[in-house]
């Protein structure tokens, strides 16, 4: 059992009993409730409509196509109408292009999707983006430019709160290693690693059982926080360090979160596209649950079927609580990738008080991607960019592990969340001069 | 539905518990076994040393942030710890107005002019102890003879040599050291020497310092590094020439040393945030205290060693940069 670690890197308070334990259940669709569908759920091209207003579609129907090759197709979660195309609430960008379905019936059936072409075709027509957050598309990932020797499944999930993946691994279990299973014989691969963090004992004994039969190695993971960042989990289980801006190919890997491959699985076998997923919701709600839910799904809807909240909600992040979003409205739909919705009240808040940076060096030793943040964070205060590149503040994983750890209360992932749009936009520029 | 009612901030929404004023006080804390053994041997001295000091402190930060209209910033606890280290850096017997101006020269000249917490390159009880020192050689070396505490508040300043003292009197007017001139390694460890109110009793500040290490608040980078290259570079100097300096032991014990590995070159703000750089400062401390002692004339020598160190920690920082994860060497 190989295991090589990284540097760096936090143990936050992990909060996973509230839901740990408690199985998935599917949130029912009732008629009349309303789904937003934003264009854009995944990193690249928003996906273009295909339907029309007050238009009947069914689950599944494809309703925007995607925009471009690195861009994903966009399905409809219920049975209804739709009720508008414009514009929906977006985590991200406020609000943005998006369209709107009115549920008319309950019904478990879905519009299957046609199963020509190639795999990467399924895939793509299927919607699938990365289920863990980062929601790359899919069959982008699946189509290596390089030759890939591992395939690794990543099954960390290092983020405090959310139990999604660890119930969709005891529940989905041969989904997953048959998803795997499935991409490694399509893109022969030779190796299929399964790396689960080890405070999910139960999921590691469960994934053991088919180890021999099903080809793949299992390696448990030590329990630190950004264990699952890609280039963290190749290097701990491959000991492979991906070049600075280069992508897992570069080094023959690529990474699929559990819930993709189980994503893929459903696609390739029983020609589903991904119109659902598994949400954790957590944090001061009456009753924290694991549930099933149809993408579009409000927040305020999910909460709801968690018995509501708990005193006055002050923050809602969808995703986890490091790396998570936070958002303004209730109203914002669950997306693709949403792997959790975290409410928090006052008084479950942090000490936020900000004091001048005193140098004590704690993000420079809880950086994962050795970087200097203390330093970074003059150079953001001074908008000085091209030091900031120097500092390869472009090399950010933007996984928090600075700001967590800072006693000032420096916001210093956030300096360089907005620094990197600005050095990006500078790179940009200075290639269109010299070309 | 109501919105906008919700707080957004930057990812991440959690934070570890450790806030700036906690560190400081964490610190503090750490100084009591010492505070404790000052009094012990200082009593009144002591007391008074310690009340004043962390007063006048606190009073020109007050004064500091009032004129420049800025907030309030008693509450990091910085301007106390500022307090508190300054007296441990001064003779018991320091007259008050000596406190007063090292307490302006610490929190005015050396931090608040550069900007306050944070901004200052130079470790401001050092900055203050070493203007003392070169304005006011007299009363900065008015040591006391260490009288228990429970012999009653004694009052009489007999004046005496603190053991680095001597030993660098005894090789300049004999040539070698006179090793029985010399306090014991237990007074030295407890502290029953003259000398800075809070430098000697190696064990109290030890104690402390465990204390922060095992609190995580400082590394254990700076001290390993500043006293093991002291101990290793005397250690040399000694073995090749036994009549030139103490032992290295000695050295390492005396003369504040544990004091300014543990608690002054470990002061964040002065030192660097890399680690391999802190090796580096450290070894910087250490040799800096060994040369001064051992060929210059002054006895001690950590002072001064720690403030040009404190010089070269932007470069540090700079140049010890670690490459990023998956950088390529250029
Ligand atoms: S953790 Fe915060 S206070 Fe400490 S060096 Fe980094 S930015 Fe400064
Ligand atoms: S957010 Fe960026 S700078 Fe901060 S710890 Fe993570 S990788 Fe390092």
């Amino acid at each position: 059992m190989p295991f090589f670690g990284f540097k760096g890197g936090v143990h936050p308070d992990y909060n996973k009993s509230l839901t740990m334990e408690k199985p998935v259940e599917t949130l029912p669709v009732k008629p009349g409730d309303k789904y937003y569908l934003p264009l854009s759920q995944h990193i690249g091209a928003p996906a273009k409509p295909v339907v029309s207003k007050n238009q009947q579609v069914k689950t599944g129907e494809l309703i925007a196509e995607a925009g471009g090759f690195i861009s994903a197709c966009l399905h409809s979660p219920v049975n209804g109408k739709v009720v508008s195309i414009s514009h929906v609430v977006h985590p991200m960008a406020g609000r943005m292009e998006g369209i709107v379905i009115e549920a008319d019936e309950t019904n478990d059936e879905f519009v299957p999707i046609s199963d020509e072409g190639t795999f990467q075709q399924i895939v793509q027509r299927a919607g699938i983006t990365g289920m863990g957050g980062a929601t790359f598309p899919t069959h982008v990932k699946l189509s290596p430019p390089k030759e890939v020797d591992s395939l690794l499944i990543n099954g960390a999930e290092c983020e405090p709160y959310l139990t999604c993946d660890h119930r969709m691994m005891l529940e989905e279990t041969m989904k997953i290693i048959k998803g795997a299973v499935l991409i490694k014989e399509k893109l022969r691969i030779k190796n299929l690693i399964i790396a689960i963090e080890k405070n999910k004992p139960d999921a590691i004994k469960l994934f053991r059982k088919y180890e021999k039969e099903y080809g793949f190695e299992l390696v448990p993971l030590y329990v630190k926080y950004p264990q699952g960042g890609e280039k963290q989990l190749i290097k701990a289980c491959l000991n492979r360090v991906v070049p600075e801006g280069k992508l897992p190919v570069e080094v023959g890997v690529i990474v699929h979160n559990v819930g993709t491959a189980a994503a893929v699985y459903e696609a390739y076998t029983e020609r589903k596209p991904l119109y659902e997923r598994i949400v954790t919701v957590t944090g001061a709600v009456v009753n924290p649950k694991n549930l099933r839910v149809r993408v579009g799904t409000p927040i305020l809807t999910l909460v709801e079927a968690c018995g509501g909240f708990v005193g006055i909600p002050k923050k809602m992040v969808m995703g986890g609580p490091m790396m998570g979003m936070a958002v303004t409205s209730v109203e914002t739909p669950v997306m693709k990738g949403t792997s959790g919705i975290v409410v928090y009240r006052e008084e479950d808040m942090p000490n936020l008080t900000k004091y001048p940076c005193i140098r004590c060096g704690r993000c420079v030793d809880a950086c994962p991607m050795l970087l200097v943040p203390s330093i970074m964070d003059r150079f953001v205060k001074k908008e000085m960019y091209e030091a900031l590149e120097e500092h390869h503040v472009l090399n950010c994983i933007e996984c928090g592990c600075c700001s967590y750890v800072c006693p000032s209360r420096r916001t210093l992932v956030g300096g360089f969340k907005t620094s990197k749009r600005h050095i990006m936009q500078m790179i940009k520029e200075r290639g269109a001069k010299n070309a | 539905m109501p919105d906008r009612k919700f707080l957004v901030t930057f990812s991440p929404h959690d934070r570890n518990p450790e806030t700036t004023d906690k560190v400081m006080l964490t610190v503090i804390i750490a100084m009591l076994p010492i505070i404790a053994n000052s009094v012990w041997y200082y009593g009144f001295y002591a007391i008074k040393g310690y009340v004043l000091t962390s007063l006048f402190c606190i009073g020109f930060e007050l004064l500091f942030n009032k004129i420049s209209g800025r907030p309030c910033s008693l509450k990091d606890n910085s301007a106390l710890l500022t307090g508190l280290l300054l007296a441990m850096n001064m003779p018991a017997a320091a007259p008050w107005w000596i406190m007063l101006v090292g307490s302006f020269v610490a929190i005015i000249i050396s931090k608040q002019v550069y900007g306050g917490l944070g901004q200052n390159p130079f470790n401001p009880a050092l900055v203050a102890r070493i203007f003392l020192l070169i304005a006011w050689p007299v009363e900065m070396t008015a040591w006391i003879q260490p009288t228990p505490i429970i012999r009653g508040f004694l009052f009489d300043t007999v004046s005496s040599a603190t053991p680095l003292g001597t030993m660098k009197s005894d090789l300049l007017a004999k040539g070698h050291v006179v090793t029985a001139n010399l306090a014991s390694y237990t007074d030295q460890l407890i502290g029953n020497v003259s000398g800075c109110m809070g430098g000697d009793g190696a064990i109290f500040v030890l104690i402390g310092g465990l204390f922060m290490m095992n609190r995580k608040v400082i590394s254990w980078h700076i001290p390993v590094s500043f006293i093991g290259s002291l101990f290793l570079f005397t250690g040399i100097v000694w073995a090749v020439n036994p009549a030139r300096t103490v032992d290295p032991f000695m050295h390492i014990i005396s003369g504040g040393v544990m004091l300014a590995a543990f608690f002054m070159a470990t002061d964040y703000v002065t030192s660097p945030v890399i680690k391999r750089a802190q090796i580096v400062f450290g070894i910087g401390c250490g040799l800096i205290t060994g040369i001064i002692r051992i060929y210059g004339s002054y006895p001690e020598g950590t002072g001064f060693a720690i403030l040009i160190m404190n010089a070269f920690v932007p470069l540090l920082d700079k140049y010890m940069r670690p490459l990023s994860f998956g950088e390529v060497k250029k």
